[in-house]
């Protein structure tokens, strides 16, 4: 066995177990998982209190307010991405890990979408039916939100770890990462208004699906560099 | 060649390099303003179509150009700084940036009054230029907030490169993502294929406008440079021997 095969598990290993790690933890404190789903109904049900019941006007609204209401339940599930590491060290461990920190990233990116890209893309069919929303734009909707809270983690992953140790984290995330999110909310939103309009998909969901693919690329390096630079 | 770039990668270096430099950007600068803006509201036959209003893409394309323009010096000095080191690099980052907001602001402010008599409104979210732009403002504000939310220098100059480059690589994204929607900017006049579609007369002061903004936007870099690298240095010998021998005040 050369020295290359011995490292090679290393590196599937670690990212693996930060992900079940984080998955773990998220199960022992539901209030983590929870929150920003809650948050996330609860701005969909601020519309129609605030521009009046009428049906055509929530099926017309409805795709870009989920969107909205699904983006800023990912960024606020994002300001404690790095935090509980950070405050308890497990954060420094990482960056000396002889693991490559780009992969622990990625790892921690993953952990992040299963516990806030995933159930939001779960629960959007409840919130979809409140706004009357057909069934088959509900599916669509579920596709974009799917891709696009993938991107929104990698990408948001960049963020938290640009400002984990700063005291005034929160307005700041989101002034750093909402100009950068806004192709995915675009292609997601438009995409869903255009099925619902008659038009076609494919479009929206390759532009979505090559986002995906330009941060998983991009994201995991720049995180890292990021998470080495907070970290001095 | 190289030992020329070290040379001026050096803060005293640079701060006595840059002092000379500055007039010669401004003064072309000036002349060339000078006569764009005499031709451009003066020289310049009336639009046939937009009549006088058409008068302030002399303002308003120099200072939407430049707003790019800014961006792009921006993330590439930024990523000078972060991969090399230099920190006069980081020190052009950080000039640079507030510079390009107010530029992307005149663009907005300008596109703006100009799409008052031209599509009835002050601001038209159908647009997708004036959107990217507003975009583009919003980047300026993230990476200026982030650099006065870290305390130290040095981490604030690699964490705000670190944005820079990766804002760099969603700006055109952002920019066609815009473009989805259905347009109303004019289509482009200036770069684009058989030439310019605009009469001499009028060309010619826009482009005088243009690279008049980009010299004085270079003497403003250079000054807020200076002042930056001053600022930076305040703790070094030479800065203390510059202000004590009193030649501090050019």
């Amino acid at each position: 066995m050369t020295s290359q095969d011995q490292a090679l598990p290393d590196l599937l290993s670690g990212p693996k177990a930060l992900i079940v790690r984080d998955a773990l933890l998220a199960l022992k404190r539901p209030g983590d998982v929870l929150n920003p789903l809650f948050f996330f109904a609860m701005v969909a049900a601020l519309f129609p209190l605030a521009v009046g019941p009428s049906e055509e006007q929530l099926q017309l609204i409805g795709p870009g307010v989920l969107w909205v209401a699904a983006l800023l339940a990912m960024l606020l599930s994002l300001n404690s991405l790095f935090l509980a590491d950070y405050e308890d060290g497990s954060l420094e461990q990482m960056l000396v890990s002889p693991v490559p920190l780009p992969a622990l990233a990625l790892a921690k990116s993953a952990a992040h979408w299963l516990s806030s890209g995933l159930p939001l893309v779960l629960v959007t069919p409840v919130i979809a039916m409140t706004y009357q929303i057909s069934l088959s734009v509900t599916g669509i909707l579920m596709l974009t939100l799917l891709l696009g809270t993938i991107s929104l983690s990698l990408l948001g992953s960049v963020g938290a770890a640009l400002t984990v140790g700063l005291h005034r984290g929160t307005a700041l995330l989101s002034l750093l990462i909402l100009p950068l999110a806004m192709p995915v909310l675009i292609f997601g939103a438009r995409t869903v208004s255009l099925v619902a309009a008659g038009d076609g998909v494919a479009g929206g969901l390759y532009f979505l699906g090559a986002y995906v693919f330009l941060m998983l690329s991009v994201a995991p390096f720049a995180t890292a560099t990021a998470l080495r630079i907070s970290n001095e | 060649m190289w030992k020329f770039v070290h040379k001026l990668a050096s803060p005293p270096h640079f701060y006595h390099i840059a002092a000379n430099l500055i007039s010669w950007f401004a003064m072309p600068g000036l002349l060339l303003i000078g006569y764009g803006t005499y031709a451009g509201l003066f020289v310049a036959p009336p639009d046939y179509q937009q009549g006088d209003a058409f008068r302030i893409i002399y303002v308003h394309v120099p200072a939407a150009y430049l707003s790019m323009m800014a961006y792009m010096a921006m993330a590439i000095s930024a990523g000078i700084g972060l991969i090399w080191r230099i920190k006069l690099a980081h020190a052009v980052a950080a000039a640079v940036a507030p510079l390009g907001a107010w530029f992307t602001f005149l663009a907005l402010a300008t596109g703006s009054i100009w799409g008052r008599p031209m599509w009835g409104t002050w601001w038209e979210w159908g647009d997708p230029r004036l959107t990217s732009e507003l975009v583009l403002l919003f980047l300026y504000f993230g990476y200026m907030a982030l650099r006065n939310a870290i305390d130290s220098t040095s981490k604030a100059d690699r964490a705000s490169a670190v944005l820079a480059l990766v804002g760099a690589v969603n700006v055109p994204i952002i920019h066609f993502s815009v473009e989805w929607w259905s347009s109303l900017h004019q289509g482009p006049t200036l770069v684009r294929q058989g030439g310019p579609a605009m009469d001499t007369a009028m060309l010619y002061p826009l482009l005088a406008m243009i690279l008049g903004f980009t010299f004085i936007f270079g003497a403003l870099l250079l000054r807020r440079v200076r002042a930056e690298v001053l600022y930076r240095e305040r703790r070094k010998r030479w800065v203390r021997d510059l202000i004590l021998s009193g030649k501090g005040k050019r």
